[in-house]
């Protein structure tokens, strides 16, 4: 079937402005949407730009706006969109070209909730216990790609972009939940600061935006239980 | 494109779980590293590894080193050197422990240990029965390890150049002194100059048209290392996994068949059990896929095409969601199926790359027959060939391979680089990267055409079946491709972020390590794992228990042969 595209380009070179182009491309309805743009690049225009890699929704490179809503273009069939596609890069960081924005402000806000397991005992010889009961209560959080899909659809880091976001706060909760992690104090009194979870509205469009369907304002919402339940 | 120089002790290339575990191993040895990779780390196809890593822990059963070290000689049809899957087989148990203590949220037994399921060509007591041994987190093993490794470095503060593109090792009077990278934001070339170099850069499954490899990973670092004059050593073995799923090529893990999945014909009938009649669907991946293309060439395939059936509906709704939510999810994502219920279209998908740089036990590269190790230069992961995997490999092991071998690298420059000094940097070491990079001005050949040419013609011509026919004819095609390679053109022009001039030279890489494959495999006339010459099919030891060397110069490709190394067990007819 045909395809037609809405495409915003943009290259810092020669554009002084994003502006949108139009292709058509023949493609499957079971197609993924980075199929049909990888379509446009191979075909049409060679200089088309956006991150891929694995193409299954496993590694997190391919978030962007498509008709609107943040997803992965790998992870979107065209049979489910209505056309013409609309493909737009995330939005909330700096644009570096056509689809492709740059993440150095994420992957910050990222290692500054110390997304690591944090232990000052010395190991045992095999592995620390841990029952499933314990694992199960920070499974959801391991889940994430880091794909800043959650964070580049908040109204909040819209508003103000020095807020941590949900997906640091996805990661920090995989720790502070986890029984073999002593770095919880830590991590609450970076989640707890100015620009932390108290940023976060509820207003769930993280959630939605989520491609590993995370549940992201439950995570946030016992972080902020565990502030609470520590102030008093 | 100016030239910017970096000096460190130790470069690794590649954010997978190879070069992470390197590149830790370093940090804890606090020695000067920086870590290169073209993609952010965290988007490694080590990612997507789902099913589980190999180690005798016995957390479920009784398990041994050694039966774990039987499996993959065996597994590998007796290719593999033992020496070094002794070493990886005895080793998996502390990295896996380690990676526990690293954070790594594996399942959990109710006795709070570390959960283990069983896995293809995985058994007791050399052959008895399956055992339980792939140590997993739910269908993300990958995921986490990659995950656990990255947060670890953030942690150590090791240094990352993220989006950087190596395109060239350099090499003078047989010691290797840095690597040449395309930063692919600014389009500027970099010198990184060092006492050592690891190549991590993992698979090259897109030389295939069905592939559940990465876009990204098309050989980069065995081609830059060919092209450097080093050997690959056995690339006429690549693995087909038999479940991906149909015309995608995605890959359902085999641990859906580890939890009791099974593949049936067009008859509904469990064909598995007719060819392997101990294990059955859990024969290892050449079996069974040979196995899924001889139902589909008797007619059995499913509505009489080229696929058949997983069905994992006996399984409950329980398990499928608790232990294969991932694969559950691909499945309802990509086919609009619910594995609950329905069965899977599957085909073989080209997986894994069995060879690749030859290095020894201790993660050096090796040049030649003798073993020679070219000074200051390291390989790890699926970019490397030690052998442990053979003629195939066996699931859960690659992971076992990139952490073990990965970490071994680490270690051994660690020693390297507090015992040697730097060697000077040869002048003009950037020249030929500037070269690659700037021919593609004036061509006329477009890239798209190009690479699905090749990956149609590798999938048909050199894939599970093999014949000298076919094999001529893929030969005469690589030829006229990498003719035709040398006329490509780009249309983006731009500095920034130009991946289209990166596309073309991946396509480049893929062209030549194409053209050794098919090479290997012409002149390997016998049957051996996932090599399969239906024109000689019957494993012949007396002539080809060796492993393969195959160089290019001045446009032809020339093959040697090294002696595999045997310690404890002997070849034997492989039956499962
Ligand atoms: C879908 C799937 C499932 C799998 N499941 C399992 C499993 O359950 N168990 C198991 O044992 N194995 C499994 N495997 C195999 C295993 O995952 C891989 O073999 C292994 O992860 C490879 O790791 P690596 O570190 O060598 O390479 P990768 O993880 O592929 O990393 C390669 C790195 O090199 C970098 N790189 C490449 N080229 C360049 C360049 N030119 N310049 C700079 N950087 C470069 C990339 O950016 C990347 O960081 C699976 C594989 C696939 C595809
Ligand atoms: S719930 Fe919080 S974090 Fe999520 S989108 Fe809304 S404000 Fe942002
Ligand atoms: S929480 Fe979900 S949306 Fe956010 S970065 Fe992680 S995977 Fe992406
Ligand atoms: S390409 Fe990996 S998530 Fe889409």
């Amino acid at each position: 079937m045909k395809v037609e595209l809405k495409i915003q380009r943009y290259n810092p070179e020669t554009d002084a402005q994003p502006h949108f182009e139009n292709y058509s491309v023949e493609a499957e309805p079971t197609d993924r949407v980075l199929d049909a743009l990888l379509q446009v690049k191979g075909l049409l225009d060679g200089s088309l730009t956006l991150r891929k890699s694995c193409a299954h929704g496993i590694c997190g490179s391919d978030g962007m706006r498509i008709n609107g809503r943040n997803l992965l273009a790998c992870k979107v069939l065209i049979r489910n969109l209505q056309q013409p596609i609309v493909v737009e890069p995330m939005k909330g960081f700096k644009i570096i070209k056509d689809l492709v924005v740059d993440m150095e402000a994420f992957f910050e806000k990222y290692r500054s909730v110390k997304p690591y397991l944090i232990q000052n005992e010395a190991a045992p010889q095999k592995e620390r216990p841990q029952s499933p009961q314990e694992r199960e209560r920070f499974d959801d959080t391991t889940k994430c790609i880091l794909c800043a899909c959650c964070t580049t659809a908040c109204p909040s880091f819209w508003s103000d972009p020095d807020y941590v976001g949900p997906a640091a706060i996805v990661q920090a909760h995989r720790f502070i939940q986890d029984s073999r992690d002593q770095g919880g104090e830590e991590r609450l009194d970076i989640l707890g600061d100015r620009e932390g979870v108290w940023r976060c509205r509820t207003i769930f469009n993280c959630v939605e935006a989520c491609p590993r369907d995370i549940d992201v304002t439950a995570a946030i919402g016992e972080v902020k239980r565990k502030l609470l339940f520590r102030k008093i | 494109m100016s030239g910017t120089i970096h000096q460190f002790d130790a470069i690794v290339v590649g954010g997978g779980g190879a070069g992470l575990y390197a590149a830790l191993a370093l940090s804890q040895n606090k020695v000067p590293t920086a870590v290169l990779s073209k993609l952010y780390p965290t988007r490694s196809h080590t990612g997507a590894a789902q099913g589980g890593i190999g180690a005798a822990l016995g957390n479920k059963e009784e398990d041994h080193a050694e039966w774990h070290m039987f499996d993959t000689v065996k597994g590998s049809d007796y290719l593999a050197d033992q020496d070094a899957v002794e070493i990886m087989c005895q080793e998996a148990v502390e990295t896996v422990y380690e990676l526990e203590h690293l954070g790594l949220p594996f399942n959990r037994t109710p006795e709070g240990k570390i959960d283990q399921r069983r896995f293809g060509g995985h058994t007791k007591e050399h052959g008895k029965a399956p055992v339980q041994r792939a140590c997993f987190a739910a269908d993300r093993t990958g995921h986490m390890i990659l995950q656990t490794l990255y947060q670890q470095c953030i942690k150590n503060e090791v240094k990352f150049f993220d989006e950087f593109h190596v395109i060239d090792l350099i090499v003078q009077d047989k010691v290797c002194r840095g690597v040449v990278a395309y930063a692919v934001q600014t389009g500027e070339l970099h010198l990184f100059h060092a006492k050592s170099v690891l190549f991590a850069t993992g698979g090259s499954g897109r030389m295939f048209k069905i592939t559940s490899n990465a876009h990204a990973l098309t050989g980069d670092g065995m081609a830059i290392a060919l092209r450097n004059g080093i050997p690959l050593e056995d690339m006429e073995f690549f693995q087909f996994h038999p479940t991906g799923i149909y015309k995608m090529g995605i890959l359902l893990s085999e641990a859906c068949r580890g939890e009791g999945g099974i593949i049936r014909n067009n008859n509904g009938e469990r064909f598995m059990e007719r060819y392997a009649p101990t294990i059955k669907d859990l024969a290892p991946r050449d079996i069974v896929s040979r196995c899924i293309y001889l139902e589909v060439r008797d007619g059995r395939g499913i509505g009489g095409k080229d696929y058949v059936h997983l069905d994992l509906t006996h399984l409950g709704k329980e398990v499928i969601e608790k232990k294969l939510p991932d694969i559950s999810d691909f499945v309802r994502t990509y086919m609009g199926i619910d594995p609950v219920k329905d069965l899977i279209p599957i085909q073989p998908t080209a997986h894994y790359a069995m060879g690749g740089i030859p290095t020894n036990f201790n993660s050096e590269v090796v040049v030649d027959e003798n073993g020679t190790a070219l000074k200051g230069f390291y390989a790890a992961g699926e970019c490397a060939c030690v052998s442990v995997h053979g003629a195939n490999r066996l699931g859960t092991n690659s992971l076992v391979d990139i952490l073990v071998f990965g970490r071994r690298a680490g270690l051994s420059m660690a020693n390297y680089c507090k015992e040697t000094e730097f060697s000077p940097l040869p002048s003009n070491s950037e020249e030929p990267s500037r070269a690659l990079l700037n021919q593609f001005k004036s061509g006329s050949e477009r890239i798209a055409p190009l690479r699905s040419d090749l990956q149609s013609f590798m999938m048909d011509l050199c894939g599970v079946f093999r014949t000298e026919k076919l094999l001529k004819e893929a030969l005469t095609k690589v030829k006229t491709l990498k003719e035709r390679s040398t006329n490509l053109t780009i249309s983006d022009k731009s500095q920034v972020f130009n991946s289209e001039l990166l596309d073309a030279v991946e396509l480049l890489n893929l062209i030549d390590l194409a053209w050794v494959t098919v090479e290997s495999a012409l002149a390997r006339t016998e049957s051996r794992g996932a090599h399969y010459r239906e024109d000689y099919p019957k494993r012949n030891d007396a002539q080809w228990l060796k492993h393969t060397l195959a160089s290019l110069s001045n446009d032809s490709v020339k093959l040697s042969y090294k002696p595999v190394k045997i310690t404890k067990f002997q070849p034997q007819e492989r039956k499962y």
